[in-house]
């Protein structure tokens, strides 16, 4: 099925406008040292049949029965008016805005986004979307690089370590240094990043701190001492944040963020394994020529009509070539669209009835456990949304309430050999009473 | 190209058009803001309560620090559910969209993107699916990502193939990051230090070799439309990386030298890189890896039929050849019990394969790898679209699609020789392009003239001004999904333009009449820039400050 339209009478009514007498006259030009000796894909399937075997994909995967599983990529409610939006073809089947005159809907839902993302962050300038949080966030380390004219940068080992391998290969690139900065991990630590160890690093060399918040591992960090931390010799702060719980934390513009960023998953994209999502990028006006990715501005026509269009592209790979700040070519449309039409669905209301939800389960979870003495808070901070909490043989259990479709949680101990026996487990809105009990149940059945 | 070089008629009877782009003057609204309906209170999605049980409980956990808290909420709007919903559609309604009318936007493949592609996507086994879960879990999303791969191998001839990359740039990337590892890996990282790009590139070739420290030398296109092998030749040395090439190229046309091109980069000890954009003209034709390249990323949302979005997501996944395998980014999904062969043959019928288990890699599995590109293992939604596609073409499907997309091509550029200029008059491939120099000269129309014509006529223009090599270029890739009716009408409406280009060429440069809206002001929109919604409170500020400065 190659959903062609031309029939024979067709072809032949082509090829004779053309000159040839046959579709292969026109592959000739390919010598043939090089044509392909072969193509061995399976038969085409019909409608019916390709239907039966994507299926027997989604069949194959067990979708757990309770998850308590975050560690950046969160499962939230994912209102069927954002998925009726999305879906719209004139959104989805068309591209990036070129020809504004026919891009108003594009352009405009991509103007509310960075709106929507500017109060969120109160931040002054939002770009059009990243690939997703990780990319965003190495984009903003290059970024503060190209703004302070410095080629090292400080990260807290407290940022997701998906975060750090991205940043370390972006890095890699320009070679660009890396400093971690160590969280406290220690028995009895906080979980958080260190200020003083932070301003430690933070010499005249170093272009950026990176800190995440709520970080990793659910923890609540001191964004205003870090903030101070990272100013004290003319550095920058970049803070990954979490969208949802701006909802209730304070915006990063307040507490003196200069780079913003966020992995919007959680704001009405589904899950689906990973991608696709959106990187949120916000800066500073003042910083918004060493951004990378599209902008969309308002302007007008000449009969007075306001419009949008794609603008300050004077930064762009498509204007720039090797001179661009970035070799991003397109933002994440349709999943700053689902953005957009989650905020606009949920409202500032409902935004905070998602976070205090999600924040007020992650503290009947973590009592839950701690009173039936089935595990301890491995760390004594503040947190949010998710929490880090030590079981005695994690792995065997982990293991075994999958086996019963409970995942308990990501295991620390992968990334971080000092936190054995240690799951992350994340709440949110979705998260119930009985998922709790269940969780509990499971725990003490596989003492 | 800007809009102040050729401004429209002006309809305010003040004088030049845009004299006063950010002036006092109420504009007319074509639709509003969101923001403008939100009223306190309104609301789309409510949310349940927390239960006393869990409200109890959780007072024995520390509570959120004051001082981490905020002190206003986020202005959001605040709007029904059926508001919302009407916004969005009337913004629909205001974009082109393939599933509207003809979109023959060049390099870009805006071919049909079927619907069932959709259906799969949203099933929610796989829309629900952790990318974290545990690999016992994640069976089904495991097994189509390592299928998936072995189509495109099969489709490029490459050994090896990542998903991970998330847009063609970002393969890009992903592709030179490899090109230094697999240098550095030799001891040559430090010597090898330049990029050879030829003059009809895409702008993010050279802006990815940036991204990873390399330098570009751009090579010049010869008289065919091929590049200039002796050119290429005096490049290449023992400082070359690799060299990045588009085949068919920008200009649709396909190498012909290919086969010495590839020796050259070989012999020079560089990475040669095909930019895989155009892969639409040449599938069950030419494999890239067979031929010599070391690495192409595909666009999924181009060859593959995934949805544009408006921009995104797409998806950009690389294969390699064997010497650039150990560098492919980590984790990759891997066949870990059971014979590679009788998984392909069961799922060529629709079966499962007993026994047969995935896993993605563990950390270090692969110590050469360049690491992480992106979170988590790429944009999968993409890869459920892509393969459901594939497996609904089949080897005859593909191959019908190359052809008919090729013949297309042709067809059109056979039908509009007359009326505009063909720099490469030859064989096309997928696209061809035309320059409008000829009604510049002759007329004074320019081709941003011509494409806004086009708007007028139901029909999304070619994409114009590249390459940057022709002179006012019209770049046009019809795809294989659109029928002889509608290439006849799109020959109708370029014949009609090019002869009001001669007869009333000031019509069309007020071209267009019948779009939401006309042309508009880019130059003042970079000038002021106006990036997002200001609320009351901040307006007057703002207003005082401009009226202060003009």
């Amino acid at each position: 099925m190659a959903y062609t339209p031309h029939t024979e009478a067709d072809h032949r009514r082509m090829l004779d406008a053309v000159g040839v007498a046959s579709i292969d006259d026109l592959f000739a030009d390919i010598p043939e040292a090089v044509r392909a000796q072969r193509f061995d894909l399976p038969p085409p399937l019909t409608e019916q049949e390709v239907r039966g075997e994507l299926s027997r994909l989604a069949a194959r995967n067990r979708v757990p029965s309770v998850s308590f599983l975050g560690a950046g990529a969160y499962r939230h409610l994912v209102p069927a008016v954002v998925m009726e939006v999305i879906g719209r073809s004139e959104f989805a089947t068309a591209y990036t805005p070129y020809q504004p005159e026919v891009s108003q809907g594009t352009l405009q839902s991509i103007y509310e986004f960075q709106s929507m993302v500017c109060e969120l962050t109160g931040m002054e300038v939002a770009s059009a979307s990243h690939y997703d949080g990780a990319t965003a966030t190495a984009e903003a380390a290059l970024m503060a690089c190209r703004l302070t004219r410095r080629h090292r940068v400080a990260v807290s080992t407290a940022v997701a370590p998906q975060v750090r391998a991205v940043l370390a290969t972006y890095c890699s690139g320009p070679g660009v240094e890396i400093l971690e900065v160590a969280a406290d991990l220690a028995e009895g630590g906080s979980g958080l990043t260190p200020v003083d160890a932070a301003a430690a690093v933070m010499d005249d060399t170093v272009a950026c701190l990176i800190v995440q918040q709520p970080n990793f591992f659910g923890g609540l960090e001191p964004m205003r001492q870090l903030a101070d931390a990272a100013h004290a010799n003319g550095g920058q702060l970049v803070s990954l944040v979490e969208p949802t719980s701006l909802a209730l934390l304070e915006a990063p513009g307040a507490y003196g963020a200069d780079i913003v960023t966020a992995e919007g998953q959680p704001l009405g994209i589904p899950l689906s394994y990973g991608g696709p999502y959106v990187g949120l990028m916000a800066a500073r006006m003042d910083s918004v020529r060493q951004m990378p990715g599209r902008l969309v501005g308002s302007t007008r026509d000449a009969q007075g009509r306001k419009g949008y269009v794609l603008t300050l592209q004077a930064r762009e790979q498509h204007i720039r070539r090797e001179k661009a700040a970035s070799n991003i070519c397109t933002n994440q449309a349709l999943c700053a669209l689902a953005a957009t039409a989650y905020l606009s669905a949920v409202g500032p209301n409902g935004l905070r009835e998602v976070a205090e939800l999600s924040t007020i389960q992650a503290r009947h979870l973590a009592a839950s456990v701690e009173q039936a003495g089935l595990g301890e808070r491995r760390f004594s901070a503040p947190y949010f949304a998710e929490v880090a909490i030590r079981v005695p043989d994690a792995p065997r259990r982990h293991a075994a309430l999958a086996e019963r479709g409970i995942v308990a949680g990501h295991p620390l101990w992968r990334d971080y050999p000092e936190l054995a026996d240690t799951l992350l487990l994340a709440t949110t809105e979705l998260t119930t009473d009985d998922d709790v009990r269940s969780l509990a149940a499971g725990l003490e059945a596989t003492r | 190209m800007s809009v102040a070089e050729s401004p429209p008629a002006d309809t305010s009877g003040r004088g030049a058009a845009f004299s006063s782009p950010a002036g006092g003057e109420q504009l007319q609204v074509v639709e509003p803001l969101i923001f403008d309906a939100s009223a306190p209170g309104r609301r789309g999605v409510s949310f349940p309560r927390a239960s006393d049980v869990a409200r109890a409980s959780a007072v024995a956990q520390p509570e959120l620090p004051a001082d981490l808290l905020r002190g206003a909420a986020p202005r959001l709007p605040e709007v029904s559910e059926l508001d919302l919903l009407r916004h969005f559609n009337r913004l629909s309604q205001l974009n082109h969209a393939i599933d509207i009318g003809f979109y023959p936007l060049g390099s870009c493949t805006m071919k049909y993107n079927p619907k069932v592609n959709e259906w799969a996507a949203r099933l929610p086994g796989l829309a629900e699916s952790h990318p974290l879960d545990p690999d016992e879990l994640a069976q089904g999303s495991l097994e189509l990502q390592w299928l998936l791969a072995e189509l495109l191998k099969e489709i490029s001839g490459f050994p090896e193939v990542s998903l991970q990359p998330a847009a063609g740039a970002h393969g890009e990337l992903t592709g030179m990051l490899m090109s230094r590892a697999y240098h550095r890996s030799r001891g040559e990282a430090e010597q090898r230090s330049k990029v050879l790009v030829p003059d009809s590139s895409h702008g993010t070739n050279p802006a990815t070799a940036t991204m990873v420290g390399y330098q570009t030398i751009t090579i010049p296109s010869n008289d065919h439309g091929g590049i200039d092998l002796d050119a290429l030749r005096a490049a290449l040395g023992p400082d070359t990386a690799a060299l990045m090439i588009t085949n068919p190229s920008t200009l649709g046309i396909f190498e012909d030298q290919i086969h010495d091109v590839l020796a050259a980069v070989r012999a020079a000890g560089a990475i040669a890189y095909m930019d895989g954009a155009n892969l639409n003209a040449i599938l069950g034709r030419f494999r890239p890896g067979d031929a010599g390249f070391d690495v192409m990323h595909f666009n999924l949302h181009k060859t593959f039929s995934t949805p544009h979005g408006g921009g995104g997501p797409g998806a950009g996944p690389v294969g390699v050849s064997q010497r650039l395998a150990p560098f492919l980014p980590a984790p990759l999904p891997r066949l870990v019990e059971g014979d590679p062969a009788e998984v392909l043959a069961n799922a060529r019928v629709g079966r499962s394969t007993p026994g047969a288990r995935f896993a993605l890699e563990t950390p270090g599995e692969r110590p050469q790898s360049i690491g992480r590109v992106r979170s988590f293992t790429g944009n999968f939604g993409m890869f459920v679209r892509a393969y459901t596609y594939i497996r609904s073409n089949g080897a005859s499907g593909l191959r019908a699609v190359s052809d008919d997309a090729v013949l297309a091509a042709n067809y059109l550029r056979v039908r509009l020789a007359d009326a505009y200029d063909l720099p490469f008059d030859r064989i096309c491939k997928h696209e061809v392009v035309f320059s409008g120099r000829r009604q510049k000269r002759q007329h004074g129309v320019t081709t941003l003239d011509i494409a806004k014509a086009i708007l007028d006529r139901g029909i999304h223009p070619p994409t114009i001004y590249f390459p940057l090599i022709v002179e006012e270029a019209l770049m046009i890739e019809p795809t294989e999904t659109e029928s002889l009716e509608t290439l006849d009408r799109f020959v109708e409406v370029m014949h009609e333009i090019a002869g009001l280009a001669e007869s009333a060429p000031d019509e069309l440069k007020r071209a267009p009449l019948t779009t939401p809206v006309g042309r508009l002001d880019e130059a003042s929109a970079a000038r002021r820039p106006d990036l997002r919604h200001r609320f009351e409170d901040e307006t007057a500020g703002v207003s005082a400050l401009r009226e202060g400065g003009e």
